[in-house]
């Protein structure tokens, strides 16, 4: 086996008498990185597994009564009833390895042999569950009736499979780009200046980079840079409109943290220092994320504790910075005569706790709102969140659980869907190419950029 | 000795001693484990609001409630049979009261200052005996639902067989419905809650005490993110 090469299990013998000839049991593959032996590669899965093992995650491993449930929480389970899909399964090598090595009673389970010791080949096969179908959408932790928060634990064990080079390619390589260059998607300091310069030329807007000081640092994420541009002119068109002293810095632009998502401990603490160094060079009291749902768990909840201590300024999600310009009647806004459902980014809101900001945005833009059921705190996931939607070997999966948006959307009848996460919108784009269906996903800012009312006065 | 004598004694000693000692070192095990202090900026900075997720979790959501409706009745069914059965059967709470008269010197009256309450016995029979059918319910679910079934393993099982076999055996003995006598019916009865009591602090039962410290630590984490409980 050499580094970094995907790698397939034999196939399992041709079954003749089906009607098709067809493989028993579909073929798996999974990606390697580096070359170690298969013993060290276990160890370091499980060593890394448990580094950041607190008392909390402990608490989560002992309170499983397998009662199964959620399972019918995550959208891979319900589009398949595959029971290989039931979230805390994606965990099982790691309960086991739990049990036997850190666990209360681990020195009984080791004696005993009542755990087996996890295998390189069952994190091989668990590799798929962990990164493939599971958007760590955190749904399944509102469903647990023990409390676990499901979703953190798949985080964690993501930390293993990183450390023991075990995770999808195409993972590794944007977080290898993204620790290299700066952006996982080539958006490097030098093209995201050519592309602002651009941006500003186009469309007359100003928009100012690397001021030495401003009150507020704004953030764009590298799939706004490269392929929403017409985002970075919304947030540039926002900021000017309202008058506030902002900048992009060219050290500090980058939101995207394929770090967190990978598993990479190493990498996310580097991107998101950037930020913080960026905002802290330039005395910024406010960072405003963009609309990417990770990136706001990446600064907004974990930025903090990556930096050591508290932030020395303010993080707000480019939805709640709006919502609050709304409410101090800053930003006033031109009606839309259309009716609107709102796509329910899970980092932003269901795990963020961003859940009104956005709504009191649509409410600011006069839109009718039609709720999708469920919404808010159980809405279902895009199912391209967590890396999902890069990691082109899950696409197929993908696209059965976008079924569930597609029919919850048409269901409302609303014109409009709006979201406020550009990893959603992807999601919503590729989608909605696969089926060649007819609705297009909108984004918030741009809604709100395309409807500032000038002062009249 | 004979088996009474042994269940009552030395039986019961020990089991209790391994009840205590094991559910401790569990509980310990996980509670002196470090915790890292969040240094992020809280949305809801009175994040103990969150506990009343210990509360709120008891029953699903609306939209969760489809698909898990009948995990939520069959247990409740067989936590509320075998409850009730367990504190509120005559004969149990003068057990404990024998009990708590030998290790404390006081009765229960003494002890928590109100007498201890009692259920007519046929109410508890009946609540058994839906506790009863209750756990096989869910043990026919765990074996032909596909998710229960993989993701099942020695402890479900073991831990279902620790919980029904005190139901069926004080059953039996208070119904007098096999043709043994008394005090070995009751010899059984008590064995198998002296296995119940073994087994606990090692198996899913645990979960007993893990629920509240699970549900409340998530409750106070989301809710200091202001996020969805």
């Amino acid at each position: 086996m050499t580094a970094s090469t995907p790698h397939t299990r034999k196939p399992e013998p041709l079954e003749f008498d089906k009607p098709r000839v067809s493989i028993a049991a579909p073929e798996y593959r999974y990606d390697m990185q580096g070359e170690m032996p298969e013993a060290e590669r276990v160890e370091r899965a499980m060593k890394s597994f448990v580094k950041d093992f607190g008392r909390t995650a402990a608490i989560y491993m002992e309170s499983c009564i397998h009662c199964g449930m959620c399972a019918e929480a995550c959208h891979f389970y319900e589009v398949t009833k595959d029971p290989k899909y039931t979230p805390i399964w994606k965990l099982e090598p790691f309960k086991q390895a739990y049990k036997r090595e850190y666990g209360p009673f681990a020195a009984i389970y080791r004696a005993l042999n009542l755990k087996q010791k996890v295998t390189v080949e069952q994190l091989q096969e668990w590799q798929q569950l962990i990164y493939d179908s599971c958007t760590v959408c955190g749904r399944c932790s509102l469903m647990c009736p023990m409390g676990i928060d499901i979703a953190s634990l798949v985080s964690q064990a993501r930390h293993g499979m990183y450390n023991a080079g075990l995770i999808p390619h195409e993972l590794w390589s944007v977080t290898e780009r993204a620790r290299l260059e700066g952006s996982p998607l080539g958006a490097t300091p030098k093209v995201f200046k050519d592309r602002l310069e651009w941006l500003a030329d186009d469309h007359e807007v100003e928009i100012p980079v690397d001021k030495e000081n401003a009150d507020v640092l704004c953030a764009m994420s590298s799939i706004e840079i490269m392929k929403y541009p017409d985002s970075v002119v919304a947030t540039a068109r926002i900021m000017n409109h309202l008058d506030v002293d902002w900048t992009f810095r060219l050290d500090g632009y980058e939101a995207t943290n394929f770090g967190l998502l990978a598993g990479n401990s190493a990498a996310q603490k580097l991107l998101t220092m950037k930020l913080i160094d960026a905002a802290v060079a330039c005395g910024a009291k406010t960072v405003i994320l963009p609309e990417c749902g990770h990136a706001y768990t990446a600064l907004r909840w974990m930025g903090a504790n990556m930096y050591g201590q508290p932030l020395p300024f303010k993080v707000q999600h480019i939805a709640e910075f709006m919502a609050e310009q709304v409410r101090e009647g800053k930003l006033r806004l031109r009606k839309v005569a259309k009716s609107v459902t709102f796509h329910d980014p899970c980092q932003v809101v269901r795990r963020g706790g961003a859940i009104e900001a956005p709504r009191e945005v649509l409410k600011a833009l006069g839109v009718e709102l039609r709720e999708m059921y469920p919404s808010k705190g159980t809405a279902w996931c895009c199912g391209g969140g967590g890396g999902v939607v890069a990691n082109h070997r899950a696409d197929e999966l993908r696209y059965k659980t976008f079924r569930i948006k597609m029919e919850q959307i048409e269901q409302t009848g609303a014109e409009l869907p709006v979201t406020t996460c550009a990893n959603c919108r992807q999601t919503f784009d590729d989608g909605q190419a696969h089926f060649k269906w007819d609705h297009k996903m909108h984004s918030l800012l741009e809604l709100v950029a395309d409807n500032l009312l000038e002062d009249e006065t | 000795m004979d088996l009474l004598e042994f269940a009552r004694g030395p039986a019961l000693q020990w089991s209790i001693s391994i009840f205590i000692a094991g559910v401790l070192w569990r509980l310990l095990g996980v509670f002196l484990l470090r915790t890292r202090k969040d240094l992020s900026a809280p949305r809801n900075p009175a994040a103990w609001k969150g506990l009343r997720l210990i509360a709120l979790r008891s029953w699903p959501r609306r939209e969760f409630l489809e698909g898990t409706a009948f995990g939520e009745v069959m247990g409740y069914a067989f936590h509320v049979g075998f409850l009730v059965s367990l504190f509120f059967f005559a004969p149990h709470v003068l057990f404990f009261a024998d009990v708590a008269q030998g290790l404390l010197g006081t009765d229960l009256h003494g002890l928590i200052g109100v007498s201890w309450p009692t259920l007519p016995n046929g109410i508890v029979t009946l609540l058994a005996a839906v506790s009863v059918a209750a756990l096989v319910a869910v043990l026919v679910h765990r074996l032909v639902n596909p998710v229960k079934r993989l993701i099942s393993n020695f402890d479900d099982y073991f831990s279902w067989f620790v919980t029904i076999a005190p139901l069926v055996t004080g059953m039996a003995a208070f119904a007098h419905l096999t043709g043994w006598p008394y005090e070995r019916l009751l010899a059984y009865h008590l064995l198998s809650v002296e296995l119940l009591l073994v087994w606990f602090p090692f198996g899913k039962l645990m979960h007993a005490f893990t629920i509240f410290a699970a549900r409340g630590a998530t409750g106070m984490i989301f809710e200091r993110r202001g996020a969805s409980l």
